[in-house]
C-alpha cells in the first residue's frame, strides 16, 4: 500500500514537464502513490525518513503513456503476456500502457475487459488500459457496446490493426460514440488497396519484387473518415499516420475544428522503407515503413504539433510468424522497450525539442484519454521516470524483456536510457550496467 | 371532366354521377392540381359551402383527408379532441351503435400489417354505423408507385366514402389521396405521419392532466425511425406542451434540434421534471449493432424502468403507442404500474378515430 512506503525525494533533478514545457533544475517529492511537491531551483525541505535520490542532474519526467501496444494476453501468451509486456514497457520509461483489443478472446465485451484489468492488476508492474473493440469480433458489421464497456473501464474503441471499411457502420460508430465522449482510435488502412501489398509501393518494392501497399489506401480512409466525423462530431484519433498527405488531412480538419487527433509510430519517425534492405521481416509492418519524405514530414508535423501522440505499436511476433519469406512474413515490431531511446535519436539530431517529444509520449496521450498521469504537478501520479538522454548503447534484442525479440532496432546504436521507473510511487524498473 | 370534391356543387356531383369518370380517368395519367390541391393544408376556400352550412358548430373540421397532424390548427385538434370525448361516454355504453354514417362506406387498406390500429379503426367505423371492409395487403406482392395507383383507382371505382391506409413508404398516404375522390385518413406511413395515433395520446393526456399546455412531455427511444414522435412534436406543440426528445444520437433524426424540441441523449438527465414519459417501440433489426449496440446496453441507458422514471416528477405518467417490447424499451413492472396510460391509450383510440371519422363524415356530399 501506499502508506507502507516512506516519502521520496528527488533531488538534483532535471525536471521536464511536457504539459507545461518547463524544463529546468529542480527537486519532486513523492509521498504515497502521488507527486506532493515539486520545486523548480531551490530544494525543498528533506521530509523526516524520506528516501532521497539524487538524480545527478539527469531528466526526471512523466513516466510514458503508450496509446498503442499489442498484447499476447489473453491468446497468445507464447509471443507476450501482460506480465513480460508491462516488465518490458517499464524498461523502457512506459508507465501506462493501451492494449489494443485483438486478443483471443476478442476484447469486445465487458466481462474481457474486466479479465483483463484483473490479470493486470495480478501480474503487470505498469498500468494497463484495455480499449475494446470498435466492432464486435472486430469483423466491423456491428458495434460492441460502448457504453458498457466503458462502465467496464475500457479507455477507447479500436479495432486494433483493422479498419471499418463501411461508411455506413463508422458513421453510426461515431455517432454513438459521441453521446459517450469516447475516443475512437481508427487504423486508416483501405484493405482492398492494401490487397497484397507488404511494402511500400514505389521504385523500392518493384526492384525487390515485393506488391506495394499505395499511401492512397491510408489517405483515402482518412479522408473518408474525416468527412464521417465533419457529419457526426465525436472524437476520432486516426492510430498512425505514416505519409505527409495525411498530415495535410489531418491539419486542415483540426483548423476546421473537427475533433481529430492523430498517432504516429515510432517506426515511422527512425526508419523508413530502406531498412527493408534484404527482406528483413522485422521491418514488415503495417502501416509499411515509407519514403524518407514521408518520414521527414511526419517529424516535421511532430515538431509543428499536428501530430499529436507517438506510439510504439508494440506488436510481439515469434520465429513462426516472422522467419518466412517477407511477403509471408507477419506484420509488426516490438518497440516498448526501446520508444524513448528510439525517439530521442530525434532530440540528439535536434529535429524536436526534447519537452515537445515527451509531450507526445505523456501529457497529450493523458489528455486523450482523459488519465491524471503524464504531468508533473502536485497531487498528479507518481507515475515518473529518470533519463539520461545522452547514455548511448548498442541494443541487443537477446536481453529485452518482451517474450519475443522482433525488435527492429536490434544491434543498433541508441542514445538515451531510462535509469528508474516508478509508478504510483513504487520502483518497478532500476537500470544496472 | 375531371372534379375534385372541392368543386362539387350540386351540378357538379350529378356530373360526377354520369359515369364518364370511369372512362377517362384511369387512363388518364395527368391528374388536375385542382384534385391535388390543398393535401395535408386546410381547405380554406375550397369548403366554403360545407364551412358556411357548419359555421355555427365550433367542432367544424374544415379539411377532406386526415393526412397529417402538419396543416392542422390547434382549434381543428382541440374539435377533434373534444368530438373523441363523447366517443369515449358511446364507446361505454352498452348501446354503442350510432347512425352518423350510416350508409357509408369504409375501406381500411393496410399494406402493413397492424392488429391494433386496424381493429381500432374497424371498431370506430361499425359503431358510428359504417360499412367496414378491411383490405390488407402484403408489402410483397406491392410493387410500389404504378401497383399503389392501380388500388387507388380500383378502390375508387368502388365508392367508398372514407379510406383509412397504412403504408410503409412515406407520402404514399398523400399520393393515394390525390387520386381518390373520397376522404383519407392516414393510419401511418412510413416514418412520416400517424396522426390518430398522436390524437390519441393527445386525448390520454388531457383527460389525465387535465390540459396539454405548459406540460413536460419526453418522447424517448427510436425517434428516427417513428412517426408517432414526429406527428406527436407537432400536435404538443400546437397545444403549447413543451417536448423532448431523448435517445441515443443514432436514433435521432438529422436536423431534430431545428424541430423546437429540447434533445437529450442522456436518458438520466432528460426525464429530469418530465409530466409525461412516452416510450416508443425499438425494432428487433436494430437493436444488434446497427443503432444501438444490444438490447442489453439499450435497456441499460434507455430502457424506462422503475429508476430512471424515478426521476420524471412523481406524478408522472408513462405511455406507449404498443406494442411493447418488455425488456428493451420498458420494463413490465413499469409498463403495468400505477403511473402507466398504455391500456387508457387504447381505448381513446377508438374514440378518438370515431371523432376523426365522425368529423371527416360530415363533410362527405349527402347527394
Amino acid at each position: 500500500m501506499a502508506t507502507a512506503h516512506p516519502p521520496i525525494l528527488f533531488n538534483n533533478a532535471r525536471l521536464v514537464d511536457p504539459a507545461t514545457g518547463r524544463d529546468g533544475h529542480g527537486s519532486l517529492l513523492v509521498e504515497g502513490a502521488v507527486i506532493k511537491d515539486l520545486d523548480w531551483g531551490a530544494v525543498a525541505g528533506v521530509p523526516e525518513g524520506a528516501e532521497i535520490v539524487d538524480c545527478g542532474g539527469h531528466v526526471l519526467c512523466p513516466g510514458l503513456i503508450d496509446m498503442r501496444a499489442f498484447v499476447g494476453e489473453p491468446g497468445a501468451e507464447h509471443r507476450e503476456t501482460l506480465k513480460t509486456a508491462s516488465e518490458a514497457a517499464a524498461a523502457g520509461g512506459v508507465t501506462t500502457i493501451v492494449c489494443m483489443p485483438d486478443t483471443n478472446p476478442i476484447i469486445d465485451d465487458p466481462a474481457i475487459v474486466e479479465f483483463v484489468q484483473r490479470r493486470a492488476r495480478e501480474t503487470a508492474i505498469v498500468n494497463v488500459c484495455p480499449a475494446a473493440a470498435l466492432t464486435k469480433g472486430l469483423a466491423g458489421k456491428e458495434m460492441t457496446e460502448f457504453g458498457l464497456l466503458q462502465q467496464a473501464g475500457a479507455i477507447a474503441f479500436t479495432d486494433g490493426a483493422r479498419s471499418v471499411t463501411n461508411a455506413q457502420i463508422m458513421r453510426r460508430a461515431l455517432t454513438y460514440a459521441r453521446d459517450l465522449d469516447a475516443l475512437i482510435l481508427h487504423h486508416t488502412e483501405d484493405p482492398d488497396l492494401v490487397a497484397d501489398g507488404v511494402m511500400n509501393a514505389g521504385e523500392r518494392a518493384s526492384r525487390l519484387g515485393l506488391a506495394g501497399v499505395p499511401r492512397e489506401a491510408e489517405v483515402i480512409m482518412l479522408e473518408r473518415d474525416l468527412r464521417l466525423l465533419r457529419l457526426t462530431g465525436g472524437r476520432y484519433h486516426a492510430a498512425m499516420i505514416s505519409t505527409a498527405d495525411s498530415v495535410d488531412l489531418v491539419e486542415r480538419a483540426k483548423d476546421a475544428g473537427l475533433g481529430v487527433t492523430c498517432g504516429v509510430s515510432i517506426n515511422h519517425l527512425t526508419l523508413n522503407e530502406f531498412d527493408i534492405g534484404d527482406y528483413r521481416t522485422f521491418f514488415k509492418l503495417a502501416p509499411p515503413l515509407r519514403h524518407e519524405d514521408d518520414r521527414t514530414a511526419m517529424i516535421e508535423a511532430l515538431a509543428r504539433g499536428t501530430i499529436d501522440v507517438v506510439v510504439s505499436d508494440h506488436n510481439p511476433q515469434d520465429v513462426e510468424t516472422k522467419r518466412l519469406p517477407f511477403a509471408d512474413a507477419a506484420d509488426g515490431a516490438i518497440g516498448l522497450e526501446t520508444l524513448l531511446s528510439a525517439g530521442l535519436r530525434l532530440v540528439h539530431n535536434e529535429q524536436v525539442r526534447l519537452p515537445a517529444l515527451l509531450m507526445a509520449m505523456t501529457s497529450r496521450p493523458a489528455d486523450l484519454l482523459g488519465l491524471p498521469q503524464g504531468r508533473l504537478a502536485r497531487g498528479a501520479p507518481a507515475d515518473l521516470i529518470l533519463l539520461d538522454p545522452d547514455l548511448a548503447y548498442t541494443l541487443d534484442a537477446r536481453t529485452l524483456k518482451s517474450r519475443s525479440k522482433n525488435s527492429p532496432f536490434d544491434e543498433a546504436r541508441l542514445e538515451g536510457r531510462v535509469l528508474m521507473t516508478y509508478v504510483a510511487g513504487r520502483c518497478v524498473h532500476r537500470y544496472v550496467e | 371532366m375531371l372534379h375534385s370534391r372541392a368543386e362539387v356543387k350540386p351540378a357538379g356531383d350529378a356530373a360526377r354521377r354520369t359515369g364518364d369518370r370511369e372512362a377517362t380517368w384511369p387512363h388518364n395519367a395527368s391528374i388536375p392540381n385542382n384534385l391535388v390541391a390543398g393535401v395535408g393544408t386546410p381547405y380554406s376556400d375550397d369548403f366554403k359551402m360545407t364551412a358556411s352550412r357548419a359555421a355555427d358548430r365550433p367542432r367544424d373540421y374544415p379539411h377532406r383527408h386526415l393526412l397529417g397532424i402538419e396543416g392542422l390548427s390547434p382549434a381543428d385538434i382541440v374539435g377533434l379532441l373534444d368530438r373523441a370525448e363523447d366517443a369515449v361516454e358511446v364507446s361505454r355504453q352498452v348501446e354503442k351503435k350510432r347512425a352518423t354514417l350510416r350508409g357509408r362506406t369504409q375501406i381500411n387498406l393496410f399494406f402493413e400489417p397492424s392488429t391494433r390500429t386496424q381493429s381500432s379503426f374497424e371498431l370506430a367505423g361499425k359503431r358510428l354505423g359504417a360499412d367496414v371492409m378491411n383490405m390488407s395487403v402484403a408489402s410483397s406482392s406491392v410493387k410500389k408507385g404504378e401497383t399503389l395507383i392501380d388500388t387507388a383507382a380500383t378502390l375508387n371505382a368502388m365508392r367508398p366514402d372514407i379510406i383509412v391506409v397504412r403504408h410503409h413508404a412515406a407520402g404514399a398516404v398523400h399520393l393515394l389521396a390525390r387520386k381518390v375522390d373520397c376522404s383519407v385518413v392516414n393510419a401511418g406511413d412510413g416514418i412520416h405521419e400517424h396522426p390518430t395515433q398522436a390524437l390519441l395520446d393527445a386525448l390520454t393526456i388531457r383527460r389525465n392532466k387535465g390540459r396539454i399546455e405548459g406540460l413536460v412531455v419526453a418522447i424517448c427511444g427510436d425517434i428516427l425511425h417513428s412517426r408517432v414522435a414526429r406527428s406527436n412534436i407537432l400536435l404538443l406543440q400546437a397545444l403549447g406542451a413543451r417536448v423532448r426528445c431523448i435517445g441515443p444520437s443514432t436514433l435521432l433524426p438529422v436536423g431534430l434540434d431545428r424541430f423546437g424540441v429540447e434533445i437529450f441523449t442522456d436518458m438520466r438527465k432528460g426525464l429530469d421534471g418530465v409530466d409525461i414519459v412516452m416510450m416508443l417501440r425499438l425494432q428487433r433489426e436494430r437493436m444488434n449493432g446497427s443503432f444501438v449496440p444490444s438490447v442489453k446496453e439499450y435497456f441499460h441507458f434507455y430502457g424506462l424502468d422503475r429508476e430512471k422514471l424515478a426521476l420524471a416528477k412523481p406524478d408522472a405518467l408513462v405511455m406507449h403507442p404498443g406494442p411493447m417490447n418488455r425488456g428493451v424499451e420498458i420494463d413490465s413492472e413499469v409498463a403495468d404500474g400505477a403511473q402507466s396510460l398504455i391500456r387508457e391509450q387504447v381505448e381513446m383510440g377508438v374514440a378518438v378515430r370515431m371523432a376523426v371519422l365522425e368529423a371527416l363524415g360530415s363533410h362527405l356530399p349527402n347527394t
